[in-house]
Formats: C-alpha cells, sequence, structure tokens
C-alpha cells in the first residue's frame, strides 16, 4: 500500500458542497421515541453510561439503607431477611450492572472518538448489548422490591444457594441478572478487540495507541478468558437448582470449593477489569492537565499487561480460610503480592508525568478525582498486601477490614476515576462542562465521606466484626466506630447527590463551543459531529494534536481520509492490526430494530424462564432467534462495488473475507469464548475426580459404554469435517446460484449435532443418569456444552442454506459461510476433545 | 458418677465478664493465643511498613506537584519510576512474604505435631455442637461453647453438613472454614484464663449475624474436672418447679430436637442441653444462660433469633413457662 509523507494532505482541495449534510443525514440520529432504534456509539454509549450509573445511584441508596442499620447496635430499621438480600443486590449490583457495563459504556463512547474512527465496527451488537442489560438489569434489581431478591451474597457460595437451603426464585433472579451482563459483557469483548485492532486511524501503530485503548484491549481479553469460567459456574448453578445435577452437593460426590475455584478464576481478574480501564483513563488525564506526555508509556503498557496476566494467577486468595495445602497457601500470596508491582509501575509513573508539566499541575475537578484516586487506591492496594499475607488473611478474611479493603480498591480504582472522566470528558458529549464550583463540593464531600466511612472500618474488622451481619451485639467495642462510617456514607452520598443536581442542571447534548478545552493531545478532542470526526487523519505520534499542528483544522476541512462516504452508507477505514495501514472500508449497519427485539425476546425467554414458564420463555427464545436472523440477514452485502478513493491515492476494496475481516476477528473472538469456557469445563472434570474418585466409572457408577459409541460419534465428526471441504468447492461464481455448497455444509452441522446426540445415547443406554452422582452430571455437561455449540452452528448453517436460496452466496460474498464453517470446526475439534476426555479418562485411570 | 465439686462463682464470673461487655472479647488486637500473638506481630510490621510506603508515595506526590522546579526536574524520569514502581515493592515485599511464610510454617508444624486432644465443631444452622473426647475417650457432646486448657494445644476437628460456615475466636487464632463434605483441622493454644467470644465468618443465610460462641480457657485441672462433669449425665430436679419442668420439657416435644442424657430427651437436631445451664449463653451466644433468658428464647425466639430452625412455643402457661425455664437453667 502506497503512505504519502506526512506533510501531504490525502485531500488538498476543497470538498464539494452538500457532502457534510450528507454525512450528517447518514449518521442521523433518530428522533422521537425511534432513538430506541440509535446504533450510533455516542447515543449508545452515552445511554449505556447513563444506565450504569442509575445503577450506581440505586445500589448506592442500598449502601445507606445497610449503614442506617448499622448506626446503632441491635437495630431494627431492616429485618434480617430484607437486610441479607440488600447487601446481595447491593454487591451484585455495583460488580455487575455498574462497574463492568459503566467500563464498557466509555468504551463504547470513547474509543471511536480516540481512535478517529466512525464507529465500533459492529454497531448493532454493542445496542443489542445495552438492551438485553437494561431489561435484565432492571428486573434483577427491582426483585428486592418484593422480597423476591437473591440472599447469598454477591458470590453466591453454594450449598448455601442450592434448593435445599434457598428454596424460591431468588437465587434464580440473581442468576438471571448475571446471564445478562455475561451476554452483555462477551458482545462488549468483541465489539472492543476488533475495534481497537481494526479501526485505528492510519499511522496509529500498536505503539501509538492512547493508554485507554491499550487498557481496553487488555480488559477485552480478560473478558475473553475470565467470564467463560463464571458463564460455566453459573450453568452448572442453574442446572443444579433445576434439575438436580449434584455438582456442588459433597455427598454425590460433588464439591462446594469448585463453585469458589470457577467464580474466583473470573472474580479476582474482574477486579482488574474494572481496574485497569481506570487507571487507563487517569494515564489520558494526567498528561492533559500537566501538559507533558506520559513518564513510561512503555512501562505502563507492560505493566497493564503484567497486571492483567497475573491476575489470573491468584484467585485463590480469595479461598485462604479454606483449608487448602499450605503449599499452593505459598505459591498464591506470592502471586498476589506480585500483583501490586503493576499498580506500583503506574503510580509512579503519574507522579513522574506530573512532576514533569511545564506549569505545574492545573487544580480543577477531575485532577482533585485523581488526586484523590492516587490516595485511595495506593491504601487500597497496600491493604492489599496486608491480605495477601496468609496468616493475616486468616484474620482480616470476611471481616469489616477486607469490606475496607476493597471499597478502597474498587471506590478508589475506579469511581474516582469515572468521576474524574465525568468532569473532564463531559465537554465532549455536552454544550456545557459541569460546574468547576460546585466540583470543589463534590470532591471535597466525597473524598471525606469516603474516607469517613471506610477507614474506620478497617479497626471494626480488626476488632472482630465479620462482614455480612445484619446486626451486632452491644458491648464488642463496635459502637462508636460503625457510627462513624454511618455518618461517613452520608457524607459521601451528599457530595455524589451533588453531582446529580450539577449534571441534570448542566447536561445539555450536543456540541460544544470550545472544541478542546483542556488543550488535550489525543484525537477524541478533535472537531466532531454525529459522523464523529470530519475526515480521518493520518497520525505520526502518541499527542497528534500536540505534535501536528494545523491537524484539527485540516480534519475539519475533510483535507484528510473519507471525508465523505463514497458506498452512500455508514463507513470507516480498517486497518491492520499492528502498523494500521489502510485495508479496506467497513460498510456498518444504520440504525434499525431487529436487535432492539432480539433483545426484547432474549432478555423475555431468561426471565420467563427463571419462573419456570416454559412454554412462553420457548416462544420468545424462538422470537429471539427470528431477530437475530431479520438483523444478520442485511450485514453481508457483498462486493458489490468497485474500490473507492479515500484520498491520497489510496484505492479501498469496500468487502473482505478471511483474515483481514473484522467479521473473520470477531469469530476468532467467540471461538476463544467458547474454547475457554470448555477449558474451564475440563478444569471442573478434572477437579471433581481429584475430589471424588470414587463415584468415576467403572466402580462409582455404571460402566463406560463400549468403545463403538465414541468411534462412531468420531466418525461422524470426521465425516462432517471431510463434507466441508467439499462444500466449499461447490460454491458458485458470483452471479450463479448453486445451493450446494450451503446444503453440505448444514449436513455437516447435522453430522455435529448427531455425534452429540450419539454420545449421549450410549450414556443414557449404560445406565448413568446425571443426577446419580458428580461423575454423570459431568458426562452430560460434557454433551450439554457441545449440544450448545452444535444447535448454534445448526441455525447458522440453516441461514447460510436461505442464503444461498436467495442468490446471496457465492465464492466472492461468503462471510456467512466462513463463519458458520470456522465455528463448525471449532465445534467438531471441542466434541472430539470431550470424547478423548469422558471415554478415555476414566479407563486412563481406572 | 461421682460429680465434681459446682463452680458456680467461675459460671458467674465468666457470664460478667462476657455479658457486662468488654472490648476486646472479640478482636484479633487483644491476643490470648498462640497463633493470634504471631499473627498480631506481623499485622502492625506489615502495617508500619505499609504506613512508610504510603508517607513516601505521599511526600513524592507533594514534591512533584508542589516541588521548586529543580526537584520536580528530578523527579519526572523513568528512572524514578524503575526505583519506586519496581525495585522498591520487590525487595519490601519479599521481606513481607518471607516473614509471612514463616509464620504459616509455624501454624502448619503446630498443625502436624498436635495430636493431643481433638475437638470436633460441627457448623450448624445456626449454632455450633462441640464435640470433646474425654479421658476413656468416649464422646462428648456439648453446644455454642468451646472450653480450653490453659497452654495446651487443643486439635480442632472443623465440619459442617448443612452450608459452609466458618469458625472464627480472633483472640485465639485466624479463621478456618467448614464445609461439606471436608475436615479441616486447626491447632490452638490459649494462653490466657478466661472468657472470649467468636463468630460465624461465613455467610451462611439467615441468622448468621448471630451464630457466635465463647470460648472459656480454664487451668488444666479445672478444665479435666468439667470435662469429666460435661460428660455425665444430667442433674435431677431438686424442686417442685424444676420437677415441672422437666415433665413439660418431654410433654411439649422438646425431646424430638434436643438431648439431655439421662432423660427421655435424645433429639440430635438442636443442641445438647445436658449441661446448658452452666453454658455462658444460649442461642448461640444470643442471650446469658438464666431462667428468664430460657423463657424470653421458648416463646420468643423468633424475635430474638429470626429464621433459626426453633419453633416458637407461645401456647405455654406462664407458670409452666417459668418451670420449664428453671429447668433449663439448673441442667450444670
Amino acid at each position: 500500500m502506497m503512505v504519502k509523507p506526512d506533510r501531504d494532505l490525502p485531500n488538498p482541495g476543497p470538498r464539494p458542497a452538500g457532502e457534510e449534510d450528507l454525512l450528517k443525514r447518514i449518521w442521523e440520529t433518530p428522533k422521537g421515541w425511534r432513538v430506541l432504534s440509535a446504533v450510533n456509539n455516542t447515543a449508545v454509549g452515552t445511554a449505556y453510561l447513563g444506565i450504569a450509573f442509575l445503577f450506581f445511584l440505586m445500589a448506592g441508596m442500598l449502601a445507606l439503607v445497610m449503614r442506617g442499620q448499622l448506626a446503632m447496635p441491635n437495630s431494627d430499621l431492616v429485618s434480617q431477611d430484607l437486610y441479607n438480600q440488600i447487601f446481595t443486590v447491593h454487591g451484585t449490583t455495583m460488580m455487575f450492572l455498574f462497574a463492568v457495563p459503566a467500563i464498557e459504556a466509555l468504551g463504547v463512547l470513547l474509543l471511536p472518538q480516540m481512535l478517529a474512527a466512525r464507529d465500533l465496527p459492529f454497531p448493532r451488537l454493542s445496542a443489542f448489548a445495552i438492551w438485553a442489560y437494561v431489561i435484565g438489569g432492571l428486573v434483577f434489581f427491582s426483585t428486592i422490591f418484593y422480597d423476591l431478591a437473591p440472599k447469598g451474597g454477591w458470590f453466591m457460595y453454594p450449598p448455601l444457594t442450592l434448593t435445599e437451603y434457598s428454596p424460591g426464585n431468588n437465587a434464580d433472579f440473581w442468576l438471571l441478572g448475571i446471564g445478562f451482563i455475561e451476554i452483555s459483557a462477551i458482545a462488549g469483548a468483541v465489539e472492543i478487540v476488533v475495534g481497537t485492532l481494526k479501526t485505528r486511524p492510519p499511522g496509529m501503530t500498536l505503539a501509538k495507541m492512547p493508554i485507554f485503548a491499550w487498557s481496553m484491549l487488555i480488559f477485552a481479553g480478560m473478558i475473553i478468558f475470565a467470564f467463560p469460567a463464571v458463564i460455566l459456574a453459573t450453568m452448572l448453578l442453574e442446572i443444579e437448582r433445576s434439575f438436580g445435577w449434584p455438582f456442588f452437593s459433597a455427598d454425590k460426590g460433588g464439591d462446594p470449593l469448585l463453585w469458589q475455584h470457577l467464580f474466583w478464576f473470573f472474580g479476582h481478574p474482574e477486579v482488574y477489569i474494572i481496574f485497569l480501564p481506570a487507571a487507563g483513563l487517569v494515564s489520558m488525564i494526567v498528561p492533559t492537565i500537566a501538559r507533558h506526555p506520559l513518564v513510561g508509556y512503555n512501562l505502563i503498557v507492560v505493566a497493564l499487561i503484567a497486571a492483567g496476566f497475573f491476575s489470573f494467577g491468584l484467585w485463590v486468595h480469595h479461598m485462604f480460610t479454606t483449608g487448602i495445602p499450605a503449599l499452593s497457601l505459598g505459591f498464591f500470596s506470592a502471586a498476589s503480592m506480585a500483583v501490586a508491582i503493576p499498580s506500583g509501575i503506574q503510580v509512579f509513573s503519574w507522579i513522574a508525568t506530573i512532576a514533569a508539566g511545564r506549569r505545574s499541575f492545573r487544580i480543577t475537578t477531575a485532577s482533585l478525582f485523581v488526586l484523590g484516586f492516587l490516595f485511595i487506591f495506593t491504601i487500597g492496594g497496600l491493604t492489599g498486601v496486608l491480605v495477601a499475607l496468609v496468616p493475616l488473611d486468616f484474620q482480616l478474611h470476611d471481616s469489616y477490614f477486607v469490606v475496607a479493603h476493597f471499597h478502597y480498591v474498587l471506590v478508589g480504582g475506579m469511581v474516582f476515576p469515572l468521576f474524574a472522566t465525568f468532569y473532564y470528558w463531559l465537554p465532549m458529549v455536552s454544550r456545557n462542562p459541569l460546574s468547576e464550583r460546585a466540583g470543589r463540593w463534590v470532591f471535597w464531600l466525597m473524598f471525606l465521606g469516603f474516607n469517613i466511612t471506610f477507614l474506620p472500618m478497617h479497626a471494626t474488622g480488626l476488632l472482630g466484626m465479620p462482614r455480612r451481619v445484619w446486626t451486632y451485639p452491644a458491648g464488642l467495642g463496635w459502637e462508636s466506630l460503625n457510627m462513624i462510617s454511618t455518618i461517613g456514607a452520608f457524607v459521601l452520598g451528599a457530595g455524589v447527590l451533588l453531582f446529580v443536581i450539577d449534571l441534570v442542571r448542566r447536561f445539555r447534548p450536543g456540541e460544544r463551543e470550545d472544541q478542546n478545552p483542556w488543550g488535550a493531545g489525543t484525537l477524541e478532542w478533535l472537531p466532531a459531529d454525529v459522523y464523529s470526526t470530519r475526515s480521518i487523519p493520518r497520525v505520526a505520534s502518541r499527542e497528534p494534536l500536540w505534535d501536528q499542528p494545523g491537524l484539527a483544522k485540516d480534519v475539519e476541512a475533510g483535507r484528510y481520509y473519507l471525508p465523505d462516504a463514497p458506498t452512500g452508507g455508514r463507513e470507516t477505514i480498517v486497518t491492520t492490526p499492528v502498523e494500521a495501514e489502510p485495508e479496506y472500508i467497513i460498510r456498518m449497519p444504520g440504525n434499525g430494530w431487529a436487535h432492539v427485539w432480539a433483545a426484547v425476546f432474549t432478555a423475555s425467554s431468561f426471565l420467563l424462564l427463571t419462573v419456570k414458564l416454559v412454554v412462553p420463555a420457548l416462544i420468545c427464545a424462538v422470537l429471539a432467534i427470528v431477530s437475530f436472523i431479520v438483523w444478520a440477514w442485511a450485514l453481508d452485502h457483498g462486493p458489490a462495488r468497485e474500490p473507492v478513493e479515500i484520498g491520497g491515492g489510496i484505492r479501498l476494496a469496500t468487502y473482505r473475507t478471511g483474515p483481514s475481516s473484522h467479521s473473520w476477528w470477531a469469530m476468532i473472538v467467540l471461538i476463544l469464548v467458547a474454547a475457554s469456557l470448555y477449558v474451564a469445563f475440563v478444569f471442573s472434570y478434572l477437579y471433581l475426580w481429584v475430589v471424588s474418585p470414587e463415584v468415576w466409572a467403572p466402580n462409582g457408577a455404571p460402566a463406560l459404554p463400549s468403545l463403538h459409541w465414541p468411534a462412531g460419534a468420531a466418525l461422524l465428526l470426521i465425516f462432517g469435517t471431510g463434507v466441508i471441504v467439499l462444500a466449499k468447492r461447490l460454491l458458485p461464481e458470483p452471479g450463479r446460484r448453486n445451493l450446494g455448497g450451503a446444503c453440505l455444509l448444514l449436513l455437516a452441522a447435522i453430522c455435529l449435532a448427531a455425534a452429540g446426540a450419539v454420545e449421549i445415547y450410549g450414556h443414557w443406554s449404560s445406565g448413568l443418569r446425571p443426577t446419580l452422582n458428580a461423575y454423570g452430571a459431568m458426562v452430560y455437561m460434557a454433551s450439554a456444552l457441545n449440544l450448545q455449540v452444535a444447535l448454534a452452528v445448526l441455525i447458522m448453517a440453516g441461514f447460510v442454506v436461505g442464503r444461498g436460496f436467495a442468490g446471496k452466496l457465492d465464492r466472492e460474498r461468503r462471510v456467512t459461510f466462513d463463519n458458520t464453517l470456522m465455528l463448525l470446526l471449532y465445534g467438531a475439534g471441542q466434541t472430539l476433545l470431550g470424547l478423548i476426555l469422558v471415554h478415555g479418562f476414566p479407563r486412563a485411570v481406572g | 458418677m461421682t460429680r465434681s465439686p459446682v463452680r458456680p462463682h467461675l459460671v458467674l464470673a465468666v457470664a460478667g465478664i462476657a455479658l457486662a461487655g468488654c472490648e476486646g472479647v472479640q478482636s484479633a488486637l487483644y491476643a490470648s493465643g498462640v497463633e493470634a500473638r504471631e499473627i498480631r506481630l506481623l499485622f502492625w510490621v506489615a502495617t508500619g511498613v505499609c504506613a512508610a510506603v504510603l508517607l513516601l508515595v505521599m511526600v513524592i506526590g507533594t514534591l512533584a506537584l508542589a516541588g521548586s522546579t529543580r526537584v520536580r526536574a528530578w523527579l519526572a524520569r523513568e528512572q524514578l519510576v524503575i526505583a519506586l514502581g519496581l525495585i522498591l515493592p520487590v525487595v519490601v515485599l519479599s521481606g513481607l512474604l518471607t516473614y509471612a511464610l514463616l509464620v504459616l510454617q509455624a501454624g502448619a508444624a503446630r498443625n502436624a505435631s498436635a495430636t493431643d486432644s481433638s475437638v470436633t465443631i460441627v457448623g450448624k444452622r445456626w449454632w455450633w455442637e462441640v464435640v470433646y473426647r474425654d479421658a476413656d475417650g468416649r464422646s462428648v457432646v456439648s453446644a455454642n461453647e468451646l472450653r480450653l486448657p490453659l497452654g495446651r494445644p487443643v486439635s480442632l476437628r472443623l465440619v459442617s453438613d448443612d452450608v459452609i460456615h466458618s469458625f472464627w475466636a480472633p483472640n485465639i487464632a485466624g479463621k478456618l472454614d467448614m464445609i461439606p463434605g471436608r475436615v479441616n483441622r486447626l491447632t490452638i493454644q490459649s494462653d490466657k484464663l478466661g472468657v472470649s467470644r467468636g463468630q460465624c465468618a461465613e455467610y451462611c443465610g439467615g441468622p448468621h449475624a448471630l451464630m457466635a460462641f465463647h470460648v472459656v480457657t480454664l487451668p488444666d485441672a479445672e478444665y479435666q474436672a468439667w470435662l469429666a462433669r460435661e460428660a455425665s449425665t444430667a442433674r435431677v430436679p431438686t424442686t417442685a418447679a424444676q420437677r415441672r419442668g422437666a415433665a413439660l420439657f418431654i410433654e411439649s416435644g422438646c425431646g424430638a430436637c434436643h438431648s439431655i442424657r439421662g432423660t427421655e430427651a435424645r433429639g440430635t437436631i438442636g443442641p445438647d442441653l445436658t449441661h446448658v445451664g452452666s453454658r455462658v449463653s444460649i442461642g448461640a451466644a444470643t442471650l446469658p444462660a438464666d431462667a428468664a433468658s430460657f423463657a424470653r428464647w421458648i416463646t420468643d425466639n423468633q424475635h430474638i433469633k429470626p429464621e433459626n430452625l426453633m419453633p416458637p412455643f407461645r401456647h405455654l402457661a406462664p407458670e409452666d413457662l417459668d418451670a420449664l425455664a428453671a429447668y433449663l437453667a439448673s441442667l450444670d
């Protein structure tokens, strides 16, 4: 690809009249109630962030109720049962409905702007994620009002959460709420991985990428590997609750600790999933306010990657008191301390950047929140070192000390940076900035309130107060500490209230007068409209607005790439993942309703299942699938056009298949998620064998079916794979219609499903039942996971046949075919691995 | 069986300490056991180190914000990031980790060497069954109170047959979970006479907040005498009211859930009440073990401790209730 020298502008001439109006029309956000169909990242991202913040406020109010109850000993303000529901909903909402969605929302809102892309590559997917999340989240939260809320604590340990000890639907509502956040987190991860790797502006190599984009890329990567563990855990728990497959029941060979391993394998990275992007935000704000590039950019990138990586190696530190062997304790203690080092690097990088500023650090509300964050987060990190010391954790674990510790980490590490973000980036989406005068009050009320609330809790915990107690007796020395904490909580609440009042008074969506009020160096401060930037710049440094004079003007005058809409629709430039050289033009879907309906019906289906209305739930599931199909039908528009000129003599195709296509990348991400899920399953299978080898076949369960069964299933898989090779060859030339390839793909999908069915039938005829013991449950779970993939592949293959029937499938226009094929191959591999595990392992060890 | 002399003064003193309220009766900072003492030292050392680090960050941060141009220029270097963000933490954390692992190792060694006496504690919703072994190896079932001989290591077997609980007596040692299907061992050694308090530390639903217990440390000889008496059958009622209470206990069906050894009551669902009158508390450390509290508990336990598994008995006539309470309080 030809690259013009930086100083030559790609489109030096004046732009034709009416071009900007065309862009505005193409990217227009619908008015009135039709705004629900919008997919533009600014509209969706702002709504997403607003809803997440609403959950923050609601869960915060629950916290105030708890503090009211604990203000005095033997208090009767709320009942025991309600209190147990309140702390469960508070924790769950803050972690799952506020923190993760707020970060995703910031990604959706800020990333395209920072990358000067017109939008993220899958705008409807983001919109779908937010609708599923809004519906599921609100239903989950509202259960607190009619005594239906879960009351097992936010980590819902079985056996307490099994039907025997938690009858009723309360625990199922927790699983429902989590189900939605799992869906929207995975959707967000797909969007963000592909967005950061493929839609950067020309010239923005990975080494020039803003730190926030780095942190979001790591965030998405961590979601891919961490969330599947909790997805599996919630599946197992719901299956045990509904059908009695004993994964967690010790008397049938299950183990309650399996839940803890799976949950914390997700749960610890979750903390960094929340914190790393927030640290990324700080790494954006500090250089602007210091007016100096970040000192130690490379170190910070390494620190972010290291923290993300290490965070997967310390989940056991949530389980130090479960009685695991001293050797494991030592290992996980060391790992837990090691993860403090990347945070240390970041803290001192920010301090060095502050020192590097030519003038002294400007004190604005945003910078106050950054400084407040530094103080609070440092304390949280240091108390984290204390709880990582195993013997100390024996005392501190599950006491109020830990409550103090994780609020310092999470409120310090995420909420304070978020408020800094509000003050710093609001001018990007609102005509008015927030009031600086009120901002000082907001900051000091929140900062003092926070410390008054949580600093004494360290002492409360050391003095023996456990967490999750709805009341406590007088005379143990806890009264005044608790009273102080309660007062602090209301001061903190007053600060948040003042912020909300100011936000309501000042927030007016729209364009600001001053495009770059802080004099920042990154691309989100370029002049922008609904279509994002007028043209897409070529960047040569990490702070292009500082280093490339006249950039904002040239961008706004359309002198850079893609100042127009050559395909007549929404589009942006896709660049190579490392060097960011233009590759092709991605044509993106506009506003629509199908994804909204998909979200509504998915949510309804889950909800109806939760209250055990199975038939309506199935109807909604079918409607959801129909909506998905309608949504997806318009996506593969094919290479209908000649390559288009984006300026500077660069001509780009408007359609790609294979590894350079954004849809290929998305499918790879999805397959990684599925593979992580299956790895978590294999871990669970082997783990339960270690705990209860006595229930395994052939001694504790009916002998394995004869090898004919798995051999038959494997043959079906191999046959299916062979058929695919043929199917690829049968795709017609463009303009011709030939259903052979699509039908063979469908045949291969049927083989995959049939292999799964054969496997189940083999075990069933041996007399094994999933409810027999943990072994039986695991054997059938392997098939359940395989059939889940097979079902998706079947639906997709049917879709491909439909495409072929409509003449929308050929050798060139084949993204739907390729994606189905990739998932099919993955499914075959996973099923084969399952056969080896389920039939080979007991024979090998038996 | 000969009964060792009753020690009402001790029981009273014990109850007095526990119930008059005493700061530090349930506190990791008022250590009265070997492990708790070691952890407390580790805590103060590690906290001191962390406080020094916090101070360093704040001083450097303040200099970066408001120092002279020369100081700020000196701080604005990657070497600062590497020295303070990378090297310093590695050194400090390695030191702390080594110290902590030594403490951990000492605890593990105590666990390994302890063969002395063993007490099984079963976490229940929402109380503690405590099973001692007497000199002849027989099980002695008690509840909601752990008695320890001064200065002798005792090995606890911690189990649960419903949900996960966690045994935490912070004055004596750190906590350890009670997990269905598993047996966890904790060796503790109390080195101070008197009473401290502990509490379930793993949320176990319902009245988790009211699942507490007392730890009573006695001189070794007294402990042996107490254990012998605890192994004996219940005291025979002596007054008319107590006799009436004993009959009512059986008539009202209390024996379906509770045992009073030496009577027909052989239930195993609720706490063993053979010597309940000698305990510091009832209801898993929610009320003192006196007659008035027994009466309150029997009629009003769902208000005192909501969702606990004992139904309230409100149908008893006032004089019957008093008789029953008098009988239970007499079971020392």
